[in-house]
C-alpha cells in the first residue's frame, strides 16, 4: 500500500514539476530571446512578464476549437496526443535526483527506476514521430504534409546516432538504467576530471547533443516547423489546445531531453570532486540532489534558447547529409574506438 | 494572369505537387506569389505570378501634378523611399532642363545614401530571417530605426519621406546633423560588425548561401539584372560610377563585386556597400560643410510645373538596382504619360531560371537576396 501511495505521489509530483518546468520554458525561452535580440521581450503580464505563459494558456485553452473540412478528422485528433503522451510519459525514467529517506523508508528519486533505461526513452521518442506524420497526414495541406515527412525522415534519420551514441555509454557502464549510471559517476576519472560519462564519451557527446537537438525539432534542425518556408509545418491547421500540445509537447521534450544529457553525461546529481552526500543527512541530500541535477537541466534548456537564437537553419539535404554521412559513420567510430578501449583495458 | 500559371504547363504527373506559395505567406515579402511544381523537396518549376499589390501607380501620375506624383513614388520602393523620389525628381528636372544648385544634390546624396543602408539592413535582416537567423535581424533593424530617426527629424516622415522638390531640396539639413551622424555612424557598423560575426563565416549560413541560385553574368545581363544582384555575378556595374549624377563623380568609393552571383554574393556585397555607404556620407558631408551657409537650395523653377514637350528617360543606382522613370510631357501642368522602370522587375522574372532544381527552402533564400518589393513590382 505504501509502495503503491509513493509511486502515486512521485508520478503526480514529477509530472506537475516537468509541466512548469515547461510552462517557464515559454516564458524563458521569449526573455532570453528578446535578452539576445536587444529587445525587452514580454513584460506587461506580471513581474517580468512572468505570467505571460499562463496568459497564453488561457488563450489556447479558450479558443474555438476547428477542425478543418478536409482533414481527416481522427487522424487530426489523433495527431497532438500521439505526440504529447510520449513526451509526457518519457521523463519516467529519468532521475531527478538521489533518494531521500523518509521514516526509514528508502525513496529513490525517479519514478520508475527501469532496468531498460534508455531504450524506454527511444522506443517513447519513435512514437511521438506518429504524432507528428499523422498530424500532418491528417490536416489535408500541402505545407503540413511536407512538414510531417521532412519531421519523420529527421527524427527517423537522427534517432540512429543517438542509440548509437547510448550503445556506446551502454559499453561503458554496462547498463542501461539511468539510474546506475547516475550512480557510477561519482568520484573522479584519471585522478583530476570528475567522473562524468562527458570525459569518458567526449565524442559520444557531442554525437548525442547533435541528435538531441535534431530529435526535439529545434534550430538548426527546424525544419519541421521552418516558418518561412512551409508556414508551420506540421501544425499549420492546428489551433487552440490542440497547437499548445504540440507546443507544450516540445517543451517537455526538452526537459526530458536536458535530464538525460545531465544523467549520461553530466554526472547527474554529483557535485565535481565533493561527495556532499556524505556530509549531508538523507533528507537535505535528497533535496540538495534534487537541485543540483535541476542546476544542470537548466543549464541545458538554456543552451537550446542560446542555440535556436544564435543559428540559421539547415536546409533538408544538408540535414540528411549530417546525419547519414557524419553522424552515423562517427557513432559508430566512437563505438569501435570505445569497444576496442575497453576491450584492451578490462 | 487570371488561371493558374502551372495550368497550361507539362507538369501534371503524379509525382508532382503543386505548392502555391502567396500571397499570403510569411516570407512573401508583402503580396508576393510563387506557384511552385515540386518533386518532393526539389523545385521543378516555380512561376511566380504578380500584380497582388498594383495600384495603378502609373497612371495615377497622368491624372496629378509634377509635383503631386512625388509622394506617389513613396511608395514604390517603401524600404527606401527617398532614392524613388530623387530619381522621379531628376527626370523632370531633366525634362525641363534644370540645374540643380550643388548643396542640394550633396543633401541628396548623403539622404539616398542613407536609405541605401537602411535599405540593405532590411535586406539582409530579413534573409536572414527566411535562412532561420532570426537575431541579426534586430541588430540590423534597431540600427535602422536610428536612420529612420534621421529621416524623421529632416522631415517628419519616417517611411514615405516625400524628399525634396522637383528643382533641389525644400529644407536644408539641420544644424545638429554631423552630431547624429557621428553617433549613428559606430552604431551601425557594430551592428554590421555583429551580423558578419553570427553569419559570414558560419558553417550553416555558407552551406545555405554559398553555390545557391548562381547566375552567370551573361544570364544576369541578358535578364536585365540591375543593382547589387548585377554585380554579384561579377558585373561591375553602379550607374553612380558609369553615368554619375549628383556629383558622385566627386566621391571615391569602392564598387564591390562577386563573383558566382548567389546568394552569399548578393549578401556581401550588400555588406560591403553599407560601409561604402558610410564613407561616401562622410565626403558629402565634408563637401557640404565647405559649401556657404547661405547657398541655395532650389533651382529656379516655376510654382507650376510644365515641362516643354517632349519624352524622357532618367535613372539612378536605387538600393535595389537601376531605377528609372520615364516621362513624357504634352507641355501641359501633368505628365502625359510615367513609367516606372523598377529593379526587382527584372529580377523577379528570372526567378524560375534562378531556383529551377533548387529546393524549396532555396526558393524563400533567392527571393529574399533578390530583394524583390512588391511595392515597386506591381506599382
Amino acid at each position: 500500500m505504501d509502495d503503491w501511495l509513493i509511486a502515486i505521489i512521485k508520478v503526480v509530483c514529477i509530472w506537475v514539476w516537468v509541466l512548469l518546468i515547461a510552462v517557464v520554458m515559454t516564458w524563458v525561452e521569449r526573455r532570453g530571446a528578446a535578452l539576445i535580440q536587444d529587445r525587452p521581450g514580454p513584460n506587461r503580464a506580471g513581474p517580468f512578464g512572468l505570467f505571460q505563459p499562463l496568459a497564453d494558456g488561457i488563450k489556447l485553452f479558450t479558443k474555438e476549437e476547428i477542425i478543418p473540412t478536409k482533414a481527416r478528422k481522427i487522424l487530426y485528433i489523433l495527431g497532438p496526443l500521439l505526440f504529447s503522451v510520449p513526451a509526457f510519459s518519457t521523463y519516467a525514467v529519468v532521475p531527478f535526483g538521489d533518494k531521500i529517506i523518509l521514516g526509514g523508508k528508502e525513496i529513490i528519486l525517479q519514478v520508475s527506476d527501469v532496468n531498460i533505461g534508455f531504450l524506454f526513452i527511444l522506443a517513447l521518442g519513435s512514437m511521438a514521430v506518429y504524432g507528428v506524420i499523422l498530424g500532418g497526414w491528417g490536416s489535408s495541406n500541402k505545407y503540413s504534409i511536407l512538414g510531417g515527412l521532412r519531421s519523420t525522415a529527421q527524427m527517423v534519420s537522427y534517432e540512429v546516432p543517438l542509440g548509437l551514441a547510448l550503445l556506446a555509454i551502454v559499453f561503458v557502464y554496462g547498463t542501461f538504467s539511468l539510474r546506475d549510471i547516475s550512480l557510477a559517476q561519482q568520484g573522479t576519472f584519471l585522478g583530476f576530471l570528475p567522473n562524468w560519462g562527458i570525459f569518458k564519451q567526449p565524442l559520444g557527446f557531442i554525437l548525442f547533443i547533435v541528435a538531441a537537438y535534431a530529435e526535439a525539432n529545434r534550430v538548426p534542425f527546424d525544419l519541421p516547423e521552418a516558418e518561412s518556408e512551409i508556414v508551420s509545418g506540421y501544425h499549420t491547421e492546428y489551433g487552440s489546445m490542440r497547437l499548445g500540445l504540440y507546443l507544450f509537447g516540445e517543451y517537455v521534450n526538452l526537459v526530458t531531453l536536458s535530464g538525460v544529457t545531465v544523467a549520461l553525461y553530466f554526472g547527474s546529481w554529483h557535485m565535481p570532486y565533493i561527495d556532499l552526500g556524505a556530509y549531508l543527512g538523507p533528507i537535505s541530500w535528497g533535496i540538495v540532489s534534487f537541485c543540483i541535477f535541476f542546476l544542470k537541466v537548466s543549464f541545458f534548456l538554456w543552451m537550446f534558447v542560446w542555440v535556436r537564437w544564435t543559428l540559421p537553419r539547415f536546409r533538408y539535404d544538408q540535414v540528411m547529409g549530417l546525419g547519414w554521412k557524419g553522424l552515423i559513420p562517427l557513432g559508430l567510430f566512437n563505438i569501435f574506438i570505445t569497444a576496442l578501449f575497453i576491450q584492451l583495458t578490462v | 494572369m487570371n488561371q493558374n500559371p502551372t495550368s497550361q504547363t507539362s507538369y501534371e504527373s503524379d509525382n508532382y505537387v503543386t505548392i502555391n506559395i502567396g500571397p499570403s505567406h510569411p516570407s512573401m515579402h508583402g503580396t508576393l506569389r510563387i506557384v511552385a511544381v515540386t518533386d518532393g523537396e526539389t523545385i521543378v518549376k516555380a512561376e511566380p505570378d504578380i500584380g497582388y499589390l498594383h495600384r495603378g501607380v502609373e497612371k495615377l501620375g497622368e491624372n496629378l501634378t509634377y509635383h503631386q506624383f512625388i509622394p506617389i513614388t513613396d511608395r514604390l520602393n517603401y524600404c527606401s523611399a527617398i532614392p524613388n523620389n530623387v530619381s522621379y525628381e531628376m527626370a523632370v528636372e531633366k525634362l525641363m532642363g534644370v540645374e540643380v544648385p550643388e548643396k542640394a544634390q550633396l543633401i541628396r546624396v548623403i539622404m539616398m545614401e542613407l536609405a541605401r543602408i537602411a535599405d540593405h539592413q532590411v535586406c539582409i535582416g530579413i534573409l536572414g530571417v527566411d535562412l532561420g537567423a532570426f537575431t541579426p535581424f534586430f541588430y540590423l533593424i534597431i540600427q535602422r530605426e536610428e536612420i529612420y530617426e534621421i529621416f524623421e527629424w529632416f522631415n517628419g516622415a519616417r517611411l514615405t519621406n516625400t524628399f525634396g522638390r522637383i528643382g533641389g531640396v525644400d529644407a536644408d539639413l539641420p544644424d545638429d546633423f554631423e552630431q547624429r551622424w557621428e553617433e549613428l555612424k559606430p552604431n551601425v557598423r557594430k551592428a554590421n560588425d555583429e551580423t558578419e560575426k553570427l553569419l559570414t563565416h558560419n558553417r550553416i549560413w555558407m552551406d545555405r548561401t554559398i553555390g545557391v541560385s548562381t547566375f552567370s553574368p551573361e544570364d544576369a545581363l541578358n535578364w536585365g539584372f540591375t543593382g547589387p544582384c548585377l554585380r554579384a555575378c561579377g558585373v561591375k556595374r553602379d550607374l553612380r560610377i558609369d553615368e554619375p549624377y549628383c556629383m558622385y563623380d566627386k566621391f571615391k568609393f569602392e564598387v564591390p563585386v562577386g563573383k558566382n552571383g548567389d546568394v552569399f554574393d548578393r549578401y556581401i556585397v550588400r555588406m560591403i556597400e553599407m560601409e561604402e555607404s558610410i564613407k561616401i556620407i562622410d565626403q558629402a558631408y565634408k563637401l557640404y560643410k565647405e559649401m556657404p551657409a547661405d547657398a541655395p537650395l532650389m533651382a529656379r523653377v516655376p510654382k507650376v510645373i510644365k515641362p516643354p514637350a517632349g519624352e524622357v528617360y532618367s535613372a539612378l543606382e536605387s538600393p535595389n538596382g537601376e531605377l528609372g522613370f520615364f516621362v513624357k510631357s504634352d507641355g501641359s501642368a501633368k505628365p502625359y504619360r510615367i513609367r516606372i522602370r523598377p529593379p526587382c522587375y527584372m529580377m523577379f522574372q528570372a526567378l524560375p531560371e534562378l531556383v529551377e532544381g533548387e529546393m524549396v527552402a532555396d526558393l524563400i533564400a533567392c527571393i529574399s537576396s533578390l530583394n524583390v518589393i512588391a511595392g515597386e513590382l506591381d506599382r
